[in-house]
């Protein structure tokens, strides 16, 4: 094949993990970042495409480590080359799915077929995340090392938190042996109950059963000290709490391989969205408070957690119309998450290195990554955006199976204008 | 004063819309004792939609329905459409296309009369979604109070019992702050809500401080199917500690009374004696159920036919 260049003049790079932060031109040749220089150095006759990025932000292709892609098994929420499609229209060069599909992906064959059919079918790079246990029940080990041995870069029962406690002391002993990391949905099942939002004030005046933030506080204390007891590396997923957070700081300081994720609607949303028994606005953890909100987006901006993830969780309208009691939780994520987030670079509580961190560096290093990098030789997963395009998410442009997003009809700014995977441009912004 | 397009809950009523409510019904009730029939829903058809089942109620709605002149359809979603899948708001289209006047709805989610209500074009009224609320029972209650004491501005009323699975203690609670009345609510600390001092009202764990003070004394049913060992040891140490029973009952001044929205358990949250005793209202709540039904669903379906027929009973 002969090598084809494409240049990407005229914007800004950002890319944390070369501490770079400035106008640079960048040119891919054959799928892998060729050159970064001074804008103008690198003669436009050296591309066959030119990517004009004016007043943009070119940043390494953006990592999810949290999506539900629903394949196999639950193909009608979303498949993989349905999700993979939102995934890159939403600035994602690669995302990491979650176990709960249909079967599990408890066993190296399931692992294989995601792998495959990724392969095959996905816009995107794709990392299967294997079960801890058999069947996410809790009960016994699923074959870790099979699956990393076909590609699982992470561990976890995510939505099915592990409740036995020498499990997961076993989990995580074991996992160390392949090198991956366990990613804990930290929620004590009991405490959570038929909870289906935050308890407080409101759930008691919406009449709906609470979910008490100390069921998330527990789980991460936990977590936190069976890593004390293995030094295995734990990553609290989607974390919601105050309490939570004091958790995995007291945790951090003490040295403990621990990090944390937190979810763009945990970081921009409340309880009060509820209001209305909007099943869109049901998740698992549920919205928290206004001060559970501030702290969280506070820990985004000190680093503190470390890495922004979607928990892209489609639903189809079986799922979500019906009683709120019985709706399913989560919701579509991947195409809302850069101006969801972005909003607070904006609003100067995250600064723009900060967030790119977050959204390239900590995920490439938590799942071993050789991306999240604009570094001369590496693969060109690039994201060039828009910080400041001001548009409407509506449902036309949901590429996702599902609609079941609580953001529809909201004014976002930040547009991804352009995403490279592998020196291909697998999505481009309609010009206006 | 907003007109009543729906009855969702008390919370969004206001206090202008309840004393309109109070004061229709008090002027249905000499007719409606007389056994006459009130025809202001002439040829309508109200459906009591129930995914939950409740006999009271729904026989209620029905007589308030037929004594305002209108054809009742009684829709038991549980035992039809939602065992073949159906969605909640499948049934409820369903059941528009049936072009009724209003939906009286009960179901055992929060919430589901709201969700009803925004995707359907029908007026709909809340006869109990889950804990949430039971409108129509806050407003019987208030309107029972009042028969017997006069206003309630003022009065002490305590709420005793399963508060935490209420959703009549949530009406009333509403009903109640919104018309000046100082509530109290009392129960085993879990049969509280989780946080009870965000309610807005005093509460105490054990109930012999209360009684004393009180005008109202509201017991509540124990839901023997909702018991949970993890919440009370027995149904008989429930009835020990918080039961209203006769030695309790000496504690009332001598005016106060007692309302239970029943179905009552005789003999755990209230004894036979006291059920049955001078206090009791009981079966005035029955009664004026129906009359508040009848408010409820003329202010709903017929507001124009109500102001006229309210214009012609002052006048004659």
């Amino acid at each position: 094949m002969s090598s084809f260049n494409i240049l990407i003049r005229g914007g800004k790079v950002i890319d944390p993990s070369q501490r770079i932060n400035g106008d640079f031109d960048v040119l891919i040749q054959d799928g892998k970042i060729f050159a970064i220089d001074q804008p103008g150095k690198i003669p436009a006759a050296a591309a066959q495409e030119i990517i004009e990025a004016k007043g943009a932000w070119i940043l390494p292709g953006l990592i999810d480590i949290h999506v539900h892609l629903r394949e196999p098994g639950l193909e009608y929420k979303e498949t993989i080359e349905t999700g993979t499609r939102a995934a890159v229209a939403g600035g994602f060069t690669s995302v990491a799915c979650m176990a709960n599909t249909q079967p599990v992906n408890d066993t190296p064959y399931v692992t294989a077929f995601i792998r495959e059919k990724a392969k095959a079918v996905a816009a995107c790079r794709v990392f299967p995340i294997g079960a801890v246990t058999k069947g996410l029940r809790g009960e016994e080990l699923a074959e870790i090392g099979a699956m990393v041995a076909e590609g699982a870069v992470a561990i976890s029962d995510d939505g099915m938190p592990v409740m036995n406690s020498y499990l997961m002391r076993k989990a995580m002993d074991y996992a160390k042996a392949f090198g991956v990391p366990i990613i804990s949905h930290a929620e004590d099942s009991n405490l959570v109950g038929k909870g289906v939002m935050n308890e407080g004030a409101l759930s008691n005046e919406l009449g709906l059963r609470g979910i008490p933030a100390a069921a998330e506080e527990i789980l991460v204390a936990r977590e936190i000290a069976l890593c004390r007891l293995t030094r295995a590396p734990v990553h609290i997923a989607h974390i919601s709490t105050e309490v939570g957070l004091e958790h995995v700081r007291r945790a951090k300081d003490a040295g403990l391989p621990v990090t944390a994720e937190a979810s763009p609607h945990h970081l921009r949303i409340t309880e009060e969205s509820v209001r209305g028994y909007d099943t869109n606005f049901k998740m698992a953890p549920p919205l928290r408070t206004e001060g559970d909100v501030e702290a969280l987006q506070k820990a985004v901006g000190e680093g503190l957690v470390d890495i922004i993830a979607t928990d892209h969780a489609p639903h189809g309208l079986t799922d979500k119309a019906v009683e709120f009691d019985q709706a399913s939780c989560g919701i579509i994520g991947l195409q809302t998450a850069v101006p969801l987030t972005l909003d607070l670079v904006h609003k100067g509580i995250v600064s723009v290195d900060r967030w790119v961190e977050a959204l390239t560096v900590k995920p490439a290093k938590l799942l071993n990554l050789p991306y999240g990098t604009l570094r001369v030789g590496q693969a060109a997963d690039v994201t060039i955006l828009d910080p400041l395009a001001e548009w409407v998410f509506s449902h036309d442009q949901i590429l996702s199976k599902s609609h079941n997003s609580p953001f529809l009809d909201w004014k976002l700014r930040g547009k991804v204008l352009a995403t490279i995977v592998a020196g291909k441009v697998l999505h481009r912004a309609a010009k206006e | 004063m907003e007109r009543l397009r729906n009855l969702l809950s008390a919370s969004e009523l206001s206090r202008e819309q309840i004393r309109f409510l109070l004061s229709t019904a008090v002027k249905m009730a000499p007719q409606v004792r007389d056994g006459d029939t009130i025809p202001l829903l002439q040829g309508k058809t109200i459906v009591n939609l129930f995914f939950e089942n409740s006999t009271r109620t729904r026989t209620s709605f029905e007589l308030a329905t037929r004594k305002l002149g209108a054809g009742t359809l009684n829709f038991a979603a549980s035992t039809s459409s939602t065992s073949k899948g159906e969605t909640l708001i499948d049934t409820a289209k369903n059941i528009e296309a049936m072009r009724p006047h209003a939906i009286v709805v009960r179901h055992a989610s929060a919430g589901s009369p709201q969700t009803l209500a925004g995707s359907i074009g029908v007026p709909v009224i809340n006869a109990g979604d889950g804990f949430h609320e039971h409108p129509t029972q806050g407003l019987l209650d208030v309107f029972t109070i009042e028969e017997k004491l006069g206003s309630v501005e003022g009065k002490r009323v305590v709420i005793l019992g399963d508060i935490a699975h209420s959703r009549v203690a949530r009406s009333n609670i509403h009903i109640l702050r919104k018309l000046g009345a100082s509530v109290a609510v009392c129960a085993p600390p879990t049969l509280l809500p989780p946080h009870p001092e965000t309610l807005g009202v005093d509460f105490a764990y054990r109930p012999e401080s209360l009684l004393g003070d009180a005008d109202v004394v509201m017991a509540l049913r124990i839901q023997l199917e909702r018991q949970n060992r993890m919440q009370i040891p027995s149904i008989a140490e429930y009835s020990k500690f918080w039961g209203l029973n006769q030695e309790r009952a000496k504690l009332l001044k001598k005016g106060a009374i007692i309302l239970h929205p029943g179905p009552i358990n005789r003999g755990v949250e209230l004894d036979p004696e006291v059920a049955d005793g001078p206090h009791s209202v009981i079966l005035d709540q029955v009664f004026n159920g129906v009359i508040i039904r009848m408010a409820v669903l003329a202010a709903i379906c017929a507001p124009d036919a109500l102001q006229s027929w309210l214009q012609k009973g002052s006048n004659s």
